[in-house]
């Protein structure tokens, strides 16, 4: 049992849902990176999702991507985020989950991507760019070692396949708001909240929404229907300025996260 | 326990297979599918369709119609002689796709999925490009066709490139600038991605190469393989036997994919890419994966990639657009690995030397990206013997490059 399904399971006999802030690592500083991690432990977040930045991020929209961009400008390596995660997650109540791309993982092989994240205080990964057809292999490996690995279901997905997705995922299921790229929208499709309810009723897997969520109202309308909201385009905006201004970014960011747990 | 790379083939075959790819898109270890799951279901309905069109002879019908009436082929084998001659090697054949409609083998391509698309009742085209060839090969696919048509180019690439955008805007295409990243290919193919995410419901994409996800390595190949299968006709015309070589520069790698493929099992005949060697061999300075890069996962497929120990993709450098690309298609990859194609380099430097030479010794103005094939080709010659025959695919014409030409060497234009 990792502490992500740990996590879960506690959520589930408070009936409480999990709220998941998602940040890029390295930008501008793994140094900033461990301040915003500590931030949101303290405000209670119920998990982290670290971006780990990628050249050519497809799935993302442009503020990720130039989070990311950022982040690579300044030479940051995988092994420093680590580094960095390692140390600081010691201080931190709140689970770790990476974003990393496939390219990531099997540059540096699969086996030593899962070792060294666990190592780093990493409790799975959401691979965005590995479908189920390829993921049997590196689902197995994970599944070994207690790592979670966390699948992505969206709106063109064929409801059987969606069953299918669940049954290789651990740990939960990231349910895709829109049928895009990252970051925020004013508008939700009006059948996201009948798609998830109907994938809850078939899987045990915790489902948790992202993918365009920004505001206070999309937490409300989606956080009954879930076990739990994810939150990366609106809270990496806070981030962009954190070269010039880091007290205000980091301000920035309480600010948002508090408004949005509080429509929890 | 292996993990990487995954679905090895059990036993490896002697010889490189044409009966590539698998159901999964994977031509030997080679490409797949590295995509979001939004991609999925359009990627699905799209191997439906075409598999379903392949077995339809209306849509053989039409496209071959189109192919010979739009396009103007069977393009020629043209025997270059005074080349030849002065070279004093092997007998050259250039294979003249400089001579189809909008002046590259890219329409070969573009008219195959507008056709796809129309079944798949899509109604909404985007389209990546480098040198522009694509983006004016799939403008002119999408006016022809009614259909709406957005193309994604790098920054860079719209300014060394100018000829080519003002087509594309002639025929109606909103050509969009790409500011992210080299402001080259490699970021235009990601933005078109992006854009694909959001409307892939109504839009399809036509990839320009060899490259991306499964299905499109291998329907890209099957509609440029028409190169190919003129070549192996026209050279039993003409010579009376297939060629001994066959030379075709590689970026992504499309008019090589569609040249060598009718030949894989021709196991006599010599087929050789060349990828752009830019200013050297060091990193940064080039853009040939498969001389110096490793297999890695890019743009939806697994293949050779220029790419750092964190899998970060490297910055490239050719100074042909088309050719400035980190990545390259699978199947080239599977050739390499097989040892059916044997791949090599060429510097900026002597592709220049090419277009000057071929200008003007036997007046035509070739694409720079087709210029590296030349150039190498014309070494290649000059081992072989006035007896053997050696096959270029001269896959551009060069007027788009005129422009840089100039801006390259300080001259008025």
């Amino acid at each position: 049992m990792t502490a992500i399904d740990q996590l879960f399971a506690r959520l589930k006999t408070e009936r409480r849902k999990a709220f998941m802030p998602f940040i890029t690592a390295g930008d501008p500083s793994v140094a900033f990176t461990c301040k915003v991690l500590q931030l949101l432990d303290r405000l209670g977040c119920s998990m982290a999702e670290v971006g780990i930045p990628y050249s050519d991020p497809i799935a993302d929209g442009p503020v990720i991507q130039a989070s990311y961009t950022r982040a690579l400008n300044h030479k940051i390596k995988l092994a420093e985020i680590f580094e960095a995660t390692a140390s600081v997650k010691k201080t931190l109540s709140m689970p770790l989950v990476s974003m990393v791309s496939y390219a990531i993982i099997h540059r540096v092989g699969p086996e030593k991507y899962i070792d060294d994240a666990i190592h780093a205080g990493f409790s799975g990964a959401i691979v965005p760019d590995l479908l189920v057809e390829e993921s049997s292999a590196l689902s197995k490996r994970c599944k070994e070692r207690d790592f979670n690995l966390i699948q992505l279901v969206t709106p063109t997905t064929p409801q059987e396949r969606a069953l299918r997705i669940a049954e290789q995922s651990s740990g939960f299921l990231y349910f895709v708001s829109v049928t895009g790229i990252t970051g925020e929208r004013t508008e939700l499709p009006p059948d996201l909240v009948d798609r998830v309810s109907w994938l809850r009723e078939r899987s045990a897997l915790p489902i948790c929404i992202g993918f365009g969520i920004s505001k206070p109202e999309h937490v409300r309308l989606l956080a009954p229907v879930s076990d739990g909201v994810i939150v990366g385009s609106a809270i990496v905006r806070m981030m962009e300025n954190a070269g010039t201004n880091e007290a205000s970014a980091l301000d920035s960011i309480e600010a948002l996260v508090q408004a949005l747990m509080a429509a929890l | 326990m292996s993990l990487a790379p995954p679905n090895p083939i059990p036993v490896a075959p002697e010889h490189a297979s044409k009966q590539v790819p698998d159901r999964a898109g994977r031509f030997g270890d080679f490409g797949g599918r590295y995509v979001p799951e939004t991609l999925t279901r359009a990627l699905d309905e799209l191997v439906v369709e075409y598999e379903r069109a392949k077995k339809d002879p209306d849509f053989h019908a039409e496209l071959n119609d189109l192919l010979h009436r739009f396009v103007g082929r069977p393009s020629p084998l043209y025997h270059a002689k005074r080349l030849s001659n002065q070279l004093g090697g092997a007998q050259i054949w250039l294979k003249r796709e400089d001579l189809n409609h909008t002046g590259a083998h890219k329409i070969n391509n573009t008219l195959g999925q507008a056709l796809l698309t129309l079944r798949m009742k899509k109604t909404r085209v985007i389209a990546e490009t480098g040198a522009g060839q694509h983006g004016v090969a799939s403008a002119t696919a999408c006016a022809h066709f009614g259909l709406p048509c957005v193309v994604y180019m790098g920054a860079e690439d719209v300014r060394r490139q100018k000829p080519n955008v003002f087509s594309m805007r002639l025929m109606g295409a909103e050509v969009r600038p790409v500011e992210s990243g080299s402001r080259t290919l490699r970021d235009a193919v990601n933005e078109a991605m992006r854009d694909w995410m959001s409307s892939v419901e109504h839009t399809h994409y036509i990839i320009g190469s060899v490259i991306g996800p499964h299905p499109f390595p291998m329907m890209v190949r099957d509609f440029q393989s028409v190169i190919g299968k003129e070549c192996r006709e026209q050279c039993l015309t003409s010579i009376g036997r297939l060629p001994d070589t066959i030379v075709a520069c590689v970026g992504g790698g499309s008019n090589a994919a569609g040249m060598f493929y009718p030949f894989v099992e021709d196991t006599d005949v010599k087929l050789i890419g060349v990828e752009a060697g830019g200013r050297g061999a060091n990193p940064g300075d080039h853009a040939s994966p498969l001389t110096y890069g490793s297999p890695g996962v890019l743009h939806g497929s697994y293949s050779y990639v220029m790419q750092d120990d964190d899998g970060q993709t490297s910055d490239v450098h050719s100074m042909s657009a088309g050719l400035d690309y980190p990545g390259v298609g699978p199947e080239h990859s599977y050739w390499k690995d097989m040892h059916r194609v044997e791949y090599t380099s060429c510097r900026d430097d002597e592709a220049l030397g090419a277009f000057d030479y071929l200008a003007r010794n036997e007046g035509i103005l070739t694409a720079l990206e087709t210029c590296h094939a030349v150039a190498k080709a014309t070494e290649i010659a000059k081992t072989m013997s006035p007896d053997q025959h050696l096959v270029i695919c001269l896959s551009g014409r060069g007027d788009k490059d005129a422009a840089e030409l100039a801006r390259l060497r300080g001259q008025e234009w």
